[in-house]
């Protein structure tokens, strides 16, 4: 079985306040070196199907049609062995 | 005025909109469930707010594909009326119906109370009620969490020319929207979607009836 690990990302110019949040809190905790924070979200997908390429063109229709809002996120995405 | 409510997984205001658009003379509203293909017959369409599919993935995500949206395409194409409040904004954008995103408040709290906001288009045929006033300037319940509006420079530039923007938070910005949006058109003028909640200003007993006026120009 193949698994599709998506990592998606708020874009560079989209206010993430999350971020902002946990960014003040790691500075409060003594990590002022700790200079910008963004949050995204890793989905993983697990897929019944042997051909890494296959799999990774219906890994990206599925990124199109559902696991991305293309207005404000970003992805990218790595097929592994599982 | 025949008028669909349509009903996902996980609404929680369908009731209150069903009620509201009941309460005026000439409007008939009707539940339609979300496995549904059809919204033939029906002369508005009214997406209701909650928390469909319990905001999975990202708000209004996964109702944006249900079943029911290839039919309030195919309505909204043909120039169907149709109002997305709250979650159903959400639903709105996430479908394509109308441009941009709702993402997290810049505050990060969930923000529930009444909010002062400008009409900044009377001319919509969900706005024209508001031309009369002596005011264009409402009060109205917001409740969400995700309700930061945002959207490339070009899409703003775009709303602002077609006067798109319908409403807009006077005052205090509540949630960090870009340009104070509470609530957009898309280029033809028959799709709402915003973020306050008109149907909970319906009468003198609920506080206002800022949010009738709307109910009454769609009817109009």
């Amino acid at each position: 079985m193949l698994k599709g690990i998506v990592t998606v990302s708020l874009k560079q110019d989209v206010l993430d306040p999350q971020g902002q949040a946990v960014l003040h809190s790691l500075q409060t905790l003594g990590f002022p070196e700790a200079q910008n924070v963004r949050i995204g979200k890793s989905i993983e997908v697990w897929l019944e199907e042997s051909d890494s390429q296959k799999a990774e063109s219906r890994l990206k229709e599925m990124c199109e049609a559902l696991l991305v809002n293309s207005v404000i996120e970003d992805y990218s995405f790595e097929i592994v062995e599982d | 005025m025949r008028c669909a409510v349509i009903v996902f997984p996980g609404s929680n205001c369908d009731f209150d909109l069903y009620k509201a658009a009941n309460y005026i003379e000439g409007i008939q509203a009707e539940y339609v469930w979300y496995t549904s293909e059809s919204l033939d017959g029906f002369d508005s369409v009214l997406v209701p707010g909650g928390f469909s599919y319990g905001d999975a993935l990202r708000a209004g995500a996964l109702a944006a594909r249900a079943p029911i949206l290839k039919a309030l395409q195919r309505a909204a194409d043909a120039g169907t009326r149709v109002l997305g409040i709250c979650n159903g904004f959400q639903i709105l954008t996430e479908c394509g119906l109308l441009p941009g995103a709702l993402h997290r408040n810049s505050g990060l709290r969930f923000i529930c109370k009444t909010v002062n906001l400008e009409v900044s288009n009377t001319a919509t045929s969900f706005t024209t009620g508001y031309a009369g006033r002596t005011s264009t300037h409402v009060r109205l319940a917001i409740a969400h969490g995700e309700g930061n509006y945002t959207c490339d420079s070009d899409t703003l530039q775009k709303l602002e020319d077609n006067g798109q923007i319908v409403f807009r938070y006077s005052g205090d910005n509540p949630n960090g929207s870009v340009a104070n949006i509470a609530g957009i058109t898309n280029e033809a003028g028959n799709v709402l979607g915003m973020m306050p909640h008109p149907e909970r200003a319906m009468a003198d007993w609920m506080g206002s009836t800022d949010g009738r006026i709307l109910f009454e120009s769609m009817r109009n």
